[in-house]
């Protein structure tokens, strides 16, 4: 494998991830994109998911919400509005928001507010099936 | 001679509200720390945004995208992002003399009550007033943002600036003048940190990026997301530097107190030793005259 890749995760609360990984797949806009060192420079968006990396053969997850990425050969940055480990997820709150989104959403159907809500449900959805999934292996 | 009385009441007084001012000062030099915290993480993520914008730029060449659209000025838009409450030193008196230097038909959006006031007194137009708490989240500030941007879109404004006060350190704050929209050139941008890293952006250019789903696309909606993200990046500079405002407004007015209750002892010690210097003398005097 030709060197290594290096992962910048920033956030607009700060930067939360740098380092050095091996492989990553991030949820794009047009399906799961894994990216290995080498890659073709490629910007792309990307959406509230699950980003997984592999480094020194340890694998790790994040949830990440939507956002953009840039790939050049060597490195990898993504700017998104969201990127949590899953042990920092609390389950119960992200439950109690996505319910309390989901029932303001009932209420407005449309207009920034609603796709506001439609991306904090996004969010909320794509920690608690990341924390679900992990307790499932554990 | 005012009366020993007078002046413990007085020094009583000051001494009440040094400690008032002392305790505004502690609050507002935690809120500082927070605020500058807060100001300053966002500063990676202007930096690769800016990054990924400017090489974008290169990419697309010229495209057609109503927030690059100049079109002639009838209504110019301004958000002036002021404090909701002073004690602040001159911090929106400041601020407050640029929003003069406005044209007469602008319309305006604030954030905070300090800067609603002064439109109200001075008879601006007012278009919508928000109000944002010391913890701004970016979701609150996206109401914000996105009130803007479907101003500008629906024409209801020709263009955007935004006045708020930039944070330079803890003790200098400079009002400033942002112009958002129209973003106009692509090459042009700048991110609100005003650190342009020229030498990466070289090396960007000679990249070939592909885009996914494609360069327009990916344009189309980082465009909104800068917006959003620039609005929200001023508003937390303008928290820092409201809060080390009034830090240093706070801190100045409680050594000015503690100088003035030095005075005011010194005047007392006066005035009672003079007291007892006559007394003394009475004294003096009246067993002269008895003996």
């Amino acid at each position: 494998m030709a060197g290594k890749l290096r992962l910048v995760i920033v956030t607009p609360e700060g930067k939360t991830f740098d380092d050095d990984v091996e492989q990553v797949v991030m949820p794009g806009v047009e399906g799961q994109l894994g990216v290995l060192p080498g890659h073709v420079p490629l910007l792309t968006q990307i959406m509230p998911g699950e980003l997984d990396l592999k480094a020194d053969t340890k694998g790790d997850e994040l949830a990440v919400g939507g956002g953009f990425a840039e790939i050049t050969g060597s490195r990898v940055t993504i700017l998104t509005d969201m990127a949590v480990k899953p042990e920092e997820i609390d389950e119960h709150a992200v439950e109690k928001a996505l319910e309390n989104a989901k029932q303001a959403l009932m209420e407005k159907k449309a207009g920034p507010e609603a796709e506001e809500l439609m991306a904090l449900i996004q969010r909320s959805t794509a920690q608690l099936q990341l924390k679900r999934k992990r307790r499932g292996q554990g | 001679m005012a009366s020993t009385r007078d002046i413990r009441r007085r020094i009583r007084s000051v001494k009440n509200t040094a400690q008032i001012t002392k305790a505004m000062q502690m609050v507002a030099a935690s809120k500082m720390r927070r605020a500058q915290e807060a100001a300053l993480a966002g500063r990676p993520y202007a930096e690769a945004l800016n990054r990924v914008l400017a090489s974008l730029a290169h990419r697309v060449g010229s495209v057609s995208h109503p927030f690059l659209e100049k079109r002639e000025v009838r209504r110019p838009g301004a958000l002036i992002i002021s404090t909701d409450k002073g004690l602040c030193g001159a911090l929106n008196t400041n601020l407050m003399r640029e929003v003069t230097q406005l044209p007469k038909e602008t319309v305006f959006v604030t954030i905070g009550k300090k800067g609603k006031q002064f439109l109200a007194r001075t008879g601006r137009e007012l278009l919508a007033d928000f109000e944002i708490k010391d913890d701004a989240s970016s979701y609150r500030v996206r109401q914000v943002s996105q009130f803007l941007i479907e101003q500008f879109l629906e024409r209801k404004i020709d263009s955007l600036s935004v006045l708020h006060t930039r944070f330079v350190n803890t003790l200098v704050q400079k009002p400033e003048k942002n112009d958002l929209l129209p973003i106009g050139r692509l090459q042009k941008l700048e991110a609100g940190t005003g650190e342009k890293r020229e030498e990466e952006l070289k090396g960007d250019e000679s990249l070939q990026y592909l885009y996914e789903p494609d360069a327009e696309g990916v344009l189309s909606a980082l465009l909104p997301s800068y917006l959003h993200f620039q609005v929200y990046q001023l508003v937390l500079d303008a928290k820092a530097s409201e809060h080390s405002a009034r830090m240093v407004a706070m801190k100045s007015a409680t050594d000015n107190a503690k100088g003035m209750i030095k005075d005011l002892t010194l005047e007392y010690n006066k005035v009672r030793q003079s007291g007892i210097t006559t007394e003394l003398l009475e004294i003096a005097t009246a067993q002269m005259a008895m003996a």
